[in-house]
């Protein structure tokens, strides 16, 4: 079985997703390099970090490109949390950063009771409660599954995007990942 | 408001949990890995993991003992104690944790919230406070600084905190309730969570806490019995508390 390749953008815990893949019996790789980004069978863009630096790692190796050719060949990324709403077109995040463009819509700062916005909340129409700890969220038409009325995916071609970290999400997440790669 | 959380506290000295905790169906109650992967299949919806040494040999060790939790973990946990600056907390981020939890430093240096937030985001950063009468202690409970607690829960949310933990130090370990006088004061004067910490000795006393705040951190009440977090569960969703749905492991 070939390995996922999890983009490093040289921030935070990719660690994680390592391990939940490792759980469902798949190898991965923590890497940059665009050669690898385009040829792996499925690609993960994690979620940890500030937008604006992701954004700036992800341009300067060249990820950024892959991650676009990627998408226009119609290969599968999964994007989680900030991962996510780095392939929308803009995040207001540090003062307003450009992000991939491979989804329609804009990353907003939440509007909730409580910001950061962490714990357990159920996702429709899906069913399972999965993890959410983010200030930002995603405002896009691609929007396909919602949690207390906020996106909490978008899809577009073959990018899915997820607000909650699968990785963290206990059964739920680990179903949910090991879905998204049956399809590869 | 996402689902009200359930939060085991593991105390560890030298890699080890130390402290009330009595199983007979684990190999090793002292192993931080197993006892997390029990609570986890028990229903514990995140972990916190404090270092009570916290001396800077010990720091080593917990960094090997976070790598470990997170190659088995697939839920969320916080490590607190001993952490000082932003390279302490990077190591044990990278290490595989979710969130640092700050005491005695962010106190000392209120500065290191905000350093830390701004590198992996607020949602990583949780403020420890350990309450007195009115004042925050510090040393583990034993020092009393001429803070105020709610000013304190304030600026710290300000400089960028994603979470406080919130624990009486009347009521820790003490299993007769948590104060909720207390939690409710620093919940209403702060827009981040609040974790209750501190004197949950029933299925009851949970569920008062969570009807005032967004998670609750429990220690002997599990630790005395760790196969009874399922029923504990239960109870306190009988008590009209909603929990997360759990899912079958594939």
């Amino acid at each position: 079985m070939s390995d996922v390749i999890i983009v490093d953008y040289g921030a935070g815990n990719t660690r994680s997703v390592r391990a939940a893949l490792t759980h469902l019996g798949r190898s991965s790789y923590v890497s940059a390099d665009p050669t690898l980004i385009a040829n792996a069978p499925y690609v993960i863009l994690p979620g940890v970090g500030s937008a604006r630096s992701a954004m700036a790692h992800l341009d300067e190796t060249g990820a950024a490109d892959a991650l676009r050719n990627r998408f226009a060949q119609d290969q599968p990324i999964l994007g989680i949390c900030l991962g996510m709403q780095l392939a929308l077109q803009a995040s207001e995040e540090d003062g307003g950063v450009k992000g991939l463009g491979l989804l329609e819509g804009l990353v907003v700062r939440l509007d909730a009771p409580r910001i950061p916005r962490l714990g357990w909340a159920v996702v429709e129409p899906w069913g399972d409660a999965f993890y959410f700890a983010h200030s930002f969220v995603a405002e896009s038409p691609d929007t396909v599954a919602t949690s207390e009325g906020l996106s909490a995916a978008v899809q577009r071609g073959s990018f899915l995007g997820v607000q909650f970290h699968p990785e963290k999400s206990d059964a739920a997440g680990l179903t949910f990942l090991d879905s998204c790669l049956s399809r590869v | 408001m996402p689902l009200a959380r359930l939060i085991p506290c593991l105390d560890v000295a030298q890699g080890r949990v130390v402290k009330g905790v009595s199983f007979v169906n684990l190999r090793d109650v002292g192993d931080p890995v197993e006892l997390a992967q029990h609570y986890s299949a028990g229903g514990a919806d995140e972990l916190v993991f404090l270092d009570i040494t916290a001396t800077p040999e010990g720091a080593d060790t917990m960094v090997h003992v976070v790598e470990r939790v997170a190659d088995v973990l697939e839920i969320p946990f916080t490590v607190g104690g001993g952490i000082r600056s932003v390279e302490d907390a990077s190591r044990i981020i990278e290490a595989g944790a979710d969130r640092v939890s700050l005491n005695s430093a962010a106190l000392a240096t209120p500065e290191l919230i905000t350093e830390i937030a701004a590198r992996f985001g607020s949602q990583a950063v949780v403020v420890a406070i350990d309450a007195g009468e009115s004042v925050v202690y510090t040393h583990g409970g034993r020092l009393a600084t001429d803070i105020a607690t709610v000013p304190w829960a304030v600026e710290a949310a300000a400089r960028g905190a994603g979470e406080i933990l919130l624990t009486s130090i009347a009521r820790d370990g003490q299993r007769t309730g948590f104060d909720l006088v207390l939690t409710e004061a620093v919940r209403d004067a702060v827009d981040i969570p609040v974790i209750a910490s501190g004197g949950a000795g029933s299925a009851q006393h949970v569920a008062d806490a969570l009807r005032v705040t967004d998670a609750a951190l429990i220690a002997s009440i599990v630790h005395e019995n760790p196969a009874g977090l399922p029923g504990l569960r239960r109870e306190i969703e009988a008590l009209g508390i909603e929990l997360r749905p759990l899912k079958e492991r594939v």
